[in-house]
């Protein structure tokens, strides 16, 4: 049971890194966009700082956003996708394999640039723990619920800008409670409680998510 | 369940309820607005701007029900493969989508006089915003492919997913410390509120359940044409 899903994860880590370029585009959105915001509010430290662990994560959030169309498409279109739906592994465990191969190669790089990010924007030094924790929590939930969205989209006639619609609604959640961690940690008010519900928020979505993107991929497939 | 998947029969059906639900809603609707308007008296705190909760309470209820509904019919279709049940599920979000509208808009204007403000970003009323574009997204993915069977299918998955928030939705106001004010009409030890204003509110109710169903029906009945006129066009382009 473990060796297809391995090689499934080993050959998308693969392919990740062979289009190293189009991976790397996501982080670079991610440094590109945040250093948009010294120019819009005015390099004040004091606004920056305030406003950083909001913008990162939306940023961060953003990125995982764009780089949904890389999880299915390009499988979709050369039909390995149907191979590994014939596979005799569960499709729902290739979903959490593709999802962890599609995290390893794009959200964990967010989080370990955020406290980059973090000096950018002027937050103290604790933020360059407390941030990326919480990012390490919240994003393999956003890739998660994001398979779904992008999984039921595939063959649309406008994916593009559909895709945000079905899945940032359901982004809202993770954003406020990964927010509300950080700012809690670096006020000193102790963000242990959201960060709690950020782990739970994860679990839930592993468990539940690949039932519903394979069941929106065997639709793609029909 | 399979008596129902006859669309002629189902039609039939639903051509029996309509006169009933719209001419109850037609009998209610003045009825309810009579006994919120003149005959509920105002608040001690609140004044008259109470009487907007008429027409919010009844509209944020339609709306969470209208949702279950719409996830409902998308089990019934993804699971039994239930034609009628994607076709009442669809006619229902657009409705759902206005109830939920309308129990924003109206949330704003009493927020305004009471909270200083249109809008604050708390549980109740971001999980309502959520709840919102979940309909949108529902019906937009509805139209965005070429085959309608496939349409309603991922239609269908997603609205069963978002049924994830509809208790986030109503435990909102207990989970969190909001703005919005907790439950008082649904809850163990009995309604909070007095019944010279719960009675109104019931009879709104009534009026908000009947005017759903009345063009649920509607909807549902252009629906089924729309596919016999678009099965008539390829038989007619068949011919040709």
């Amino acid at each position: 049971m473990m060796r297809p899903l391995l090689a499934v994860l080993r050959r998308d880590l693969r392919l990740a890194r062979r289009r190293a370029g189009e991976t790397l585009l996501g982080v670079l959105f991610f440094v590109l966009a945040l250093s948009l915001f010294p120019f819009g509010v005015g390099p004040a430290p004091d606004i920056l700082a305030r406003i950083g662990g909001g913008v990162i994560w939306v940023l961060a959030l953003l990125s995982v956003l764009l780089s949904l169309d890389r999880l299915w498409q390009s499988d979709f279109e050369d039909g390995s996708l149907e191979q590994l739906a014939l596979a005799a592994v569960p499709l729902e465990l290739v979903v959490l394999a593709k999802c962890a191969a599609h995290w390893l190669s794009g959200g964990l790089l967010l989080v370990l640039v955020a406290p980059l990010l973090a000096v950018l924007m002027a937050m103290p030094a604790e933020a360059m723990l407390v941030l990326p924790l919480t990012l390490l929590l919240g994003t393999p939930t956003l890739t998660l619920v994001g398979s779904i969205g992008a999984a039921l989209l595939l063959g649309a006639r406008r994916g593009g800008a559909l895709v945000a619609l079905l899945v940032l609604p359901l982004y809202i959640p993770v954003l406020i409670f990964g927010v509300s961690a950080a700012e809690g940690a670096l006020m000193g008010l102790g963000g242990t409680a959201q960060l709690l519900i950020l782990g739970a928020m994860l679990l839930a979505s592993a468990a539940l998510a690949p039932f519903a993107a394979a069941a929106a991929l065997r639709l793609a497939l029909e | 369940m399979h008596f129902l998947a006859n669309p002629l029969r189902f039609q039939r059906i639903a051509d029996a309820i309509f006169p009933w639900a719209a001419g109850g809603a037609a009998l209610l609707a003045p009825l309810a607005l009579w006994l919120a308007l003149v005959v509920a008296p105002p608040d001690y705190q609140q004044g008259e701007a109470v009487r907007i909760m008429y027409v919010h309470v009844p509209a944020a209820w339609m709306a969470m029900f209208v949702y279950l509904c719409v996830a409902a019919g998308s089990a019934a279709g993804l699971i039994w493969r239930h034609p009628m049940a994607e076709v009442t599920a669809r006619a229902a979000a657009p409705i759902g989508a206005c109830f939920t509208a309308i129990a924003l808009f109206t949330g704003s204007v009493w927020g305004k006089p009471m909270w200083g403000t249109w809008w604050v970003w708390d549980a109740r009323l971001t999980s309502v915003l959520i709840l919102f574009f979940l309909y949108l997204g529902y019906m937009a993915l509805h139209d965005a492919f070429e085959d309608p069977q496939r349409g309603a299918r991922a239609a269908s998955i997603l609205g069963l997913v978002g049924l994830v928030n509809l208790p986030v939705i109503k435990f909102s106001v207990d989970w969190w410390n909001t703005l919005h004010q907790p439950a008082s009409i649904v809850r163990l030890d009995g309604p909070t509120i007095d019944p010279s204003m719960l009675w109104p509110l019931f009879t709104m109710m009534g009026f908000f359940k009947l005017f759903f169903v009345a063009v649920l029906v509607l909807r549902i009945r252009a629906q089924l044409a729309e596919r016999r006129l678009a099965n008539l066009r390829l038989g007619a382009e068949g011919r040709a």
